[in-house]
């Protein structure tokens, strides 16, 4: 062990502590974004409460000149703007740290701390000798604290400005109150304190091939280009803001608000249920639509899911899971709706999921999503969290191929039905499970009756155990056939590797980052990351090959590792789970300390001799 | 099995309307429903109605939710694209549907088990936005297919098969639909077809939401002594007083009536709705008006029927600002902004 310090460039995080509503979200972005343009890898977690005003809100900012952006519970610098939280805020600074606060009053004894450097900035005070208002006061204190940051960290006041400037290009009141507000915030760090600190930034080149981007805006994206026309939705958080991006790409992209007529439906329904029943009409009427919700909305769909489900009909559904269960904390994240989804609704189903791993993955998934609903005539899911759905995430720019055109599936059209004459909606004609289907207001021949109560493979209603058993045979067989069209597991193999690592969704950069630390202290791990359901046999074969498996999850039951017992028939107690599921995005620490454990107190001699990394 | 198609045999002489096809192709399987059933006199007037129109049987999507009155779309229409949906739940498919497709006629039949009680919320919901379909009630009181268990829509007082007394107070579907501002109402009787097919043939033609409440008697268990949706006590408490004649824009407008008794109302597509012998102060599309003369004939015990209340308003596309072109026609190429337009847009992410 080595005691020699660290060089802290680019290498460090930070955490804001604000009160909701007070307008600290745009200086924190402000931060961020200055840091992403300065090239270095950035990410920002809004941990925020239930509530519009008055609650405690946190932003966490990790930087990392490697690209490890998962969040990090070390802080070296709390900035505490909110005296609600001082005492916990003070509590969070690593030993040795710096703690950044209001001093325009005498010093609060609740961030008395011997081991840390106190930094006192009078930022109540400078903003109410500058400005007249009170809201403007409390609003522009957010960018003074802004301010001294940059001169802490060293951040280049010229990115600020040219962030500034194209925010408020045409408010410029507003322009010269923030320029105004930096300046003080600034101004007063370079006088006050030895600037910049240990934990410092130097721009790098390591961001010019890369976005910031949200989870929900990359679907909404996504959605847009794959073409969707009806969007039904009721809002509920962590999912609200893919419609409103939806909403404001339509505007852009649909014609929405034009005179001419819009090229999108999009219906703010009266609740879940009949956000998914508006859904699957579209569907059934041949227009591609989709809802996005989270676990409650996804209970309350239950009954149509399976009615989509057993008459075939496409439908897309995003959920960005939070915590639950029932309401929970509908602000924090989670992914505990796998098995719910998994197996969606009464009697016997099955559906297809897609687990991006970050936002660019929900650009992607959201197009292919579309074209697995169509294809495979059911509804597809996409499965995203809070953390990956509302912070925002350096991802690499996101790419298109104009050539792309989407997969309708088996729709029979006019002229096919006149030739077919008798037209039989669930004869699986190909032999793949998948029965040709024909679409409302086409032609009379292609006229059949769309139910949810028992039907045979002409489409006719039965109660006949033999004619039931037949198409519901067929659905297994189409679910399971899917699985070869769908985005194959991400696989990273090392040599000698002595354990396997199973992983999901938004775990995934903290389990690369893990990986790296395991390996520096002599365990060597390789990694599957599902993308996924129903599995890949990749999968099988992963887990196979290795004696020790670990799944890295953020749910409290190991919800993954009993869905990959369940569908591959391996021991599910041979599957251990790891990760926290108390709402806070995946720390690489959490990672490396359950699996360190695990492999201290078990006996089974999976770990190699301690060796030095890279090795 | 309930899925029994009737013959293919068509009299020559069989009357064609304007797409030369007769009523045997707006005809579906045979019903299954218990004989002398309300219901199938509605389906009967449907056909008529739909015929009369000469819409194209596959230009019609028919849906409904579950019940008996739900199971009713299965005996018209056998050209036309059905939707069976989940209990109380066919308003959203008929929603999203409508949204992809704008250019189909859509029909909901659902029932008051279906609409009052599971499916109220999405019923009130799919007025609100004025969505553009004929949604009918077959309103019977009573849950038929799971054996006689009072609806939403019973009245206090009336007697259950097995003699209960219901006591809670009804919802009823057409002073809700005037409460939330449909923009048209009305009320049948299933053994009135003379007055229900101009009501049906008005409310396809709507543009909007069409809501007709049709008094159904259940023959099972609703049709005794001490029900008050029986066939006799529907009988004697129905007055048709508000009785209106559909007239399509194409044909001929022709003064049958004695002025001063006749009001018309012309609806988007140029047809015109005449209201007759309406009380010299009734004004079909005055909302608080209708709502009032609606509770004062009540309180007399008369159930009034007939088209009752009529008005334009945007329906859901005009609100949304959607294109003419139906949605799901829309070619991909005016959907997606392309690879160009996604590297602009993500300078901004930046």
């Amino acid at each position: 062990m080595s005691a020699e310090p660290r060089d802290r460039t680019n290498d460090f995080a930070f955490k804001i502590a604000t009160v909701n509503g007070t307008g600290s979200a745009s200086a924190n972005d402000l931060v961020r974004r200055a840091i992403f343009r300065m090239g270095i890898p950035v990410s920002g977690k809004n941990l925020f409460p239930s509530n519009i005003q008055g609650l405690p809100t946190w932003y966490e900012i990790r930087v990392n000149h490697a690209g490890h952006t998962a969040r990090s519970p070390e802080f070296d610098l709390v900035v505490a703007m909110n005296a609600a939280t001082y005492a916990r805020d003070a509590a969070e600074v690593r030993p040795g740290g710096w703690l950044l606060y209001d001093s325009t009053w005498p010093l609060p004894k609740e961030l008395e701390r011997e081991d840390l450097h106190l930094l006192g900035a009078p930022f109540s005070g400078l903003c109410n000798a500058n400005f007249a208002g009170s809201r403007e006061r409390i609003l522009m204190k957010n960018i003074t604290y802004a301010g001294a940051l940059a001169g802490l960290l060293g951040m280049e006041l010229d990115i600020i400005g040219e962030l500034l400037t194209e925010k408020f290009a045409r408010k410029k009141a507003l322009l010269e109150s923030n320029f105004l507000a930096l300046r003080l915030g600034y101004d007063h760090a370079i006088e006050a304190f030895d600037c910049p600190l240990p934990i410092r930034l130097a721009s790098l080149d390591a961001t010019a091939d890369s976005i910031l981007i949200d989870g929900n805006t990359a679907a909404a994206l996504g959605c847009i280009y794959a073409g969707a026309t009806v969007a039904a939705w009721y809002p509920i958080t962590p999912s609200t803001s893919m419609l409103d991006a939806f909403q404001s790409f339509s505007r852009r992209y649909r014609g929405l608000g034009d005179p001419e007529g819009a090229r999108v439906a999009i219906l703010q329904a009266e609740d879940e249920l009949a956000a998914i029943g508006m859904v699957v009409g579209a569907g059934w009427m041949g227009a591609r639509s989709f809802t996005a919700t989270s676990g409650p909305g996804i209970s309350l769909m239950n009954e149509f899911l399976g009615l989509a489900y057993y008459a075939e009909i496409p439908a897309v559904i995003f959920d960005v899971q939070r915590t639950g269960p029932s309401t929970g904390m509908p602000t924090r994240t989670q992914q505990g709706d796998l098995l719910l989804c998994a197996y969606a609704s009464h009697g016997d189903t099955k559906h297809i999921l897609l687990l991006p791993g970050d936002p660019a993955e929900c650009f992607h998934f959201a197009v292919a999503a579309f074209d697995l609903a169509e294809r495979f005539q059911t509804p597809v899911f996409v499965l995203t969290d809070l953390d990956v759905g509302m912070n925002d995430w350096v991802v690499p720019r996101l790419e298109w191929d104009d050539a792309y055109r989407p997969d309708r599936g088996k729709v029979l059209g006019a002229e096919q039905l006149d030739e077919l004459g008798r037209f039989h909606r669930y004869l699986d004609v190909d032999g793949d499970g998948i029965a040709a289907r024909t679409l409302p207001g086409v032609h009379p021949n292609g006229a059949f009756f769309t139910r949810g109560s028992g039907h045979n493979r002409h489409g006719a209603y039965t109660e006949d155990g033999a004619e039931y058993s037949d198409v519901m045979d067929r659905l297994a067989r189409k679910i399971d056939g899917s699985a070869a069209s769908l985005p194959v597991p991400e696989i990273r193999s090392v040599r000698g590797a002595t354990i396997g690592i199973v992983s999901v969704g938004g775990c995934h950069r903290a389990v690369l980052e893990a990986l790296e630390r395991l390996a520096e202290e002599g365990i060597r791990a390789d990694y599957l990351r599902v993308r996924a359901f129903p599995f890949s046999p990749e999968l099988g074969a992963f887990l196979q090959s290795h004696e020790r498996l670990f799944v890295v999850e953020q749910n409290r039951d190991g919800q993954l590792a009993s869905l990959i017992s369940l569908e591959t028939g391996y021991p599910r107690r041979a599957l251990e789970k790891v990760g926290g599921y108390g709402g806070l995005p995946l720390s690489a620490r959490e990672v490396v300390e359950g699996v360190m454990a695990a492999l201290a107190t078990s006996s089974a001699p999976a770990v190699s001799q301690p060796r030095r990394a890279n090795a | 099995m309930t899925y029994i198609a009737k013959p293919p045999v068509r009299h020559p002489a069989l009357p064609r309307n304007a797409l030369g096809l007769t009523m045997r192709d707006y005809e579906g399987a045979m019903s299954t429903l218990c004989a002398g059933c309300g219901h199938d006199s509605i389906t009967a007037a449907i056909i008529q109605a739909i015929f009369e129109l000469s819409i194209p049987p596959h230009m019609v999507a028919k849906l409904s939710g579950i019940g008996c009155s739900s199971k009713t779309p299965t005996y018209f229409l056998s050209q036309a694209h059905g939707f069976n949906a989940v209990h109380g739940r066919m308003p959203p498919i008929a929603t999203g549907a409508n949204a992809a497709r704008r250019d189909v006629v859509y029909l909901g039949v659902s029932g008051d088990g279906d609409s009052l009680s599971i499916g109220l919320g999405h019923l009130c919901h799919a007025i609100r936005r004025n969505v553009d379909m004929l949604f009918v009630i077959e309103n019977n009181g009573v849950y038929g297919l799971t054996k006689g268990q009072f609806s939403a829509s019973a009245d206090v007082g009336t007697r259950s098969k097995r003699g209960e007394e219901n006591r809670q107070t009804p919802i009823d579907p057409v002073l809700l639909a005037l409460t939330l501002g449909a923009t048209f109402v009305a009320r049948g009787f299933s053994g009135d077809k003379a007055q229900l097919v101009p009501i049906l043939k008005a409310g396809l033609r709507h543009r909007g939401f069409a809501l007709v409440d049709v008094v159904s008697p259940c023959v099972a268990f609703n049709d005794h002594v001490g029900s008050t949706k029986s066939y006799q006590f529907t009988r004697q408490h129905a007055r048709p007083i508000l009785i209106a004649d559909y007239v399509p824009s194409a044909d001929e407008i022709t003064t049958a009536y004695a002025a001063g008794s006749v009001r018309p109302v012309t609806l988007h597509d140029g047809s015109t709705v005449r209201f007759r012998k309406v009380p010299e102060s009734y004004d079909p599309t005055d909302r608080s008006g209708v709502e009032s003369y609606l509770r004062e004939r009540a309180s007399y015990d008369e159930v009034a029927t007939g088209l009752l209340y009529v008005e334009e308003a945007p329906e859901m596309h005009e609100a949304l600002g959607t294109t003419v072109t139906p949605l799901a026609h829309l070619p991909y190429e005016q959907l997606c902004p392309g690879a160009d337009a996604l590297f602009e847009l993500q300078n901004g992410f930046r």
